[in-house]
């Protein structure tokens, strides 16, 4: 017999989670527009309530084309298996809420979207649920956070927006120790240009939107569980390893072993709060997905030539992009992504607001807006749009100044990108005189 | 819930019931390298249906403590002397892969105790590859990965789970990662030095049912017919699309035919 060989990540991209359809053949897809499912009989609706039998009930539960994209993800990622949501802030509010009680503590990088700073920062403080900010690069201080009630340490793969590379390994080991999983937000990396579990990561999620999806068109999130924590043995997490009254005591680390964290987020989170992801959002997520390992390498190629570009310009004061030797992780990024540094980066441009403005407004190609990942490129002004309402202090820990511009670069022609960039940065110059 | 077999904790889930002993009961039993909740579906199923269901996490595995046993027998004594713990006389035994020869064991060594077996995924003689034993006892990662793509249809990667938003390589390869260094290489050896298959087949008294999977890479259908040649009145069922890990890949074709199989001894 053949030595043993997994399917290559292209492969997977195209078929893992799909069967033709037994109805129809169906190659592609279906699109199952449905609430929910016929039982066969009343012992087979007990048992499905019941989790005797596999299968769909209702569609905020699960639903076969939101199926197709979870599983697909779970064998990207090597996950045991994912969780849909609607947005990625509803994938990181699952994982939160299925892990966490009031008088829970989270350690955090500083180095976030501004969404989910603000979700830790006061939205869940309202619900008791404490978080601490550390500079992601201080391994000293991740420990120092730690408190008795810590649950969860929490970082993005590739800070928002000064790309700050997070040092999974190192955060993992830390995370790990203190009996607490790490979960990283991993929107920017995509599984093609890393797969965190393989470094020590426990659960992750993707904002789908962004280069999942790839062309700006569906919202939605994706948790994935590495199934790789054990639960029992950290003794902190009585969600997953007491009986629970919500649903007939089970207990789901009993129950379920390296399911339980996503049991309990499907069967409570989903069931409760209904974060679901609509089954067209689903399939629209899907076409971006199998094309994911032909648009990264493009996506990563313009960057760096855009990089270069605006590394080498007179106007432009400092790039952050840690491809780029200046870059303080630099050699981390050469360590945990060899494919590549992502294809979102952020520039400080020298001038004031007048020449940020001018620089903005100036440009043609790319497309001034609050999202990245798009197959079109993209600019936007942190400090004045996505992290607007963090204070000065957390902007300067999050590396963003009033002439920080983040760009996200698509898939156009490379040169169509620097074009325009020239141009802007041309206004910029005069704006500023 | 927690036993103690012979002074060492043992575990079995019993689907968040008390034991009845005026209930009829029936123990699962693993594969190499697995734990109870490989038949997650099937044993709640049937306890909260009228049984007991002891899925048991053999030695080693799972919540249970202790080494692994080093052979199918002892696997079998380790069964009847958790039956002694739980206080229960009699059971039927369902077993998958490794736990099918436990459970033909068990059915030979105490055939006053067992009232019916099922082997799922099994074969006689159940021989393991040299290359997958050596890597299993260096704890290598390609033993882990021969498990998970031997123990799956050819077509499992690439197609659907009936689990929703699961991914059955992934889950296998997380269970593998917790286990102990060592207690794979146990189990797989367990099955490739058991030898008494035809002889132990031969004093099986109680009804016996063989569930098959027809892409078996691991134990195909056909390394299963000297076994239920050699048990008077075994029936065979056979899976078409599953590979070995039947209770994952066709959960509810599994439950189904076991339905079937205990709806002719007593409750449901």
């Amino acid at each position: 017999m053949a030595g043993p060989k997994y399917p290559g990540f292209d492969t997977l991209a195209l078929h893992a989670g799909q069967s033709p359809d037994s109805a129809t053949g169906s190659r592609a897809v279906p699109i199952y527009q449905t609430t929910s499912y016929v039982f066969r009989d009343s012992e087979h609706a007990a048992s499905l309530f019941n989790m005797e039998r596999a299968g769909h009930v209702y569609s905020r539960i699960s639903n076969p084309t939101v199926a197709v994209l979870e599983e697909r993800l779970a064998a990207l990622e090597g996950g045991v298996g994912a969780i849909a949501a609607a947005s990625g802030q509803a994938a990181l509010h699952l994982a939160i809420a299925t892990l966490m009680d009031g008088g829970s503590h989270i350690v955090s990088s500083g180095s976030l979207y501004g969404g989910s700073h603000n979700l830790l920062a006061y939205t869940l403080k309202r619900f008791g649920i404490e978080t601490t900010f550390v500079d992601p690069r201080d391994l000293g201080a991740w420990r120092a956070a730690l408190r008795p009630n810590t649950r969860l340490l929490f970082g993005e793969t590739l800070g928002n927006p000064g790309l700050d590379v997070l040092d999974i390994p190192a955060v993992a080991a830390i995370a790990h120790e203190a009996g607490v999983p790490l979960l990283v937000d991993s929107t920017f990396t995509t599984p093609y240009l890393m797969k965190p579990f393989e470094l020590g990561a426990d659960l992750l999620y993707h904002s789908a939107t962004k280069f999942l999806g790839g062309h700006g068109t569906a919202i939605g999130g994706v948790l994935v569980d590495s199934g790789r924590f054990d639960w029992e043995k950290s003794g902190k997490f009585a969600q997953l390893t007491e009986p629970y009254a919500g649903f007939h005591g089970m207990d789901f680390e009993e129950e379920s072993g390296t399911r339980a964290f996503l049991l309990r987020a499907r069967r409570e989170g989903l069931r409760d709060f209904g974060p679901c992801m609509a089954p067209m959002t689903a399939f629209q997520i899907l076409q971006g997905v199998e094309t994911l390992h032909l648009r990264m390498p493009r996506h990563v190629e313009s960057t760096r030539k855009a990089a270069a570009f605006l590394a080498g310009h007179a106007m432009v004061e400092k790039v952050m992009y840690p491809e780029l030797p200046e870059h303080p992780d630099y050699e981390l990024c050469r360590r945990l992504l060899p494919r590549g540094a992502g294809a979102v980066f952020s520039f400080n441009l020298k001038g004031d607001r007048q020449a940020g403005r001018a620089f903005i407004e100036a440009l043609r190609v790319f497309s001034h807006l609050a999202n990245v990942g798009d197959a079109k490129s993209l600019v936007i002004h942190p400090a004045t749009t996505t992290h607007y309402r963090m204070s000065d202090e957390d902007l300067k820990k999050a590396g963003i100044t009033a002439g920080t511009v983040r760009l996200s670069i698509g898939l156009e022609d490379p040169q169509d990108l620097i074009d325009d960039l020239e141009r802007a940065l041309g206004a910029a110059s005069r704006a500023g005189r | 819930m927690d036993f103690a077999v012979a002074g060492t904790k043992a575990f079995a889930y019993t689907a968040a019931h008390g034991l009845d002993p005026a209930k009829p009961t029936i123990v699962f039993v693993h594969g190499a390298g697995l734990d109870h909740s490989w038949f997650g579906l099937q044993s709640r199923y049937f306890g909260h249906h009228g049984r007991n269901v002891l899925a048991v996490d053999l030695p080693g595995h799972g919540r249970s403590e202790g080494p692994p046993p080093a052979s199918v027998e002892r696997m079998a004594q380790w069964v009847m002397q958790l039956l002694d713990a739980a206080r229960l006389e009699r059971a039927a035994v369902v077993g998958h892969s490794l736990g099918s020869l436990v459970a033909l064991e068990c059915a030979a060594q105490a055939p006053e105790r067992i009232e019916r077996i099922v082997l799922i995924g099994t074969a006689y003689p159940m021989k393991v590859s040299d290359v997958f034993l050596e890597a299993a006892r260096r704890n290598e990662q390609s033993a882990f990965d021969m498990e998970t793509i031997w123990g799956h249809a050819p077509q499992v990667p690439l197609g659907s789970n009936p689990n929703p938003g699961m991914c059955l390589y992934g889950d296998t390869l997380a269970r593998l990662a917790r286990l102990a260094p060592g207690v794979l290489y146990a189990g797989l050896k367990a099955c490739n030095d058991y030898a008494c298959g035809l002889e132990s087949a031969a004093k099986v008294r109680c009804p016996t049912l063989f569930i098959l999977g027809r892409r078996d890479q691991m134990t195909p259908p056909r390394a299963a017919s000297a076994l239920s040649q050699a048990i008077a009145g075994a029936r065979t069922v056979l899976l078409q699309g599953s590979g070995h890990s039947i209770m994952a890949e066709q959960p509810d074709a599994t439950l189904d035919a076991l339905i079937e199989f205990f709806s002719g001894s007593s409750p449901p």
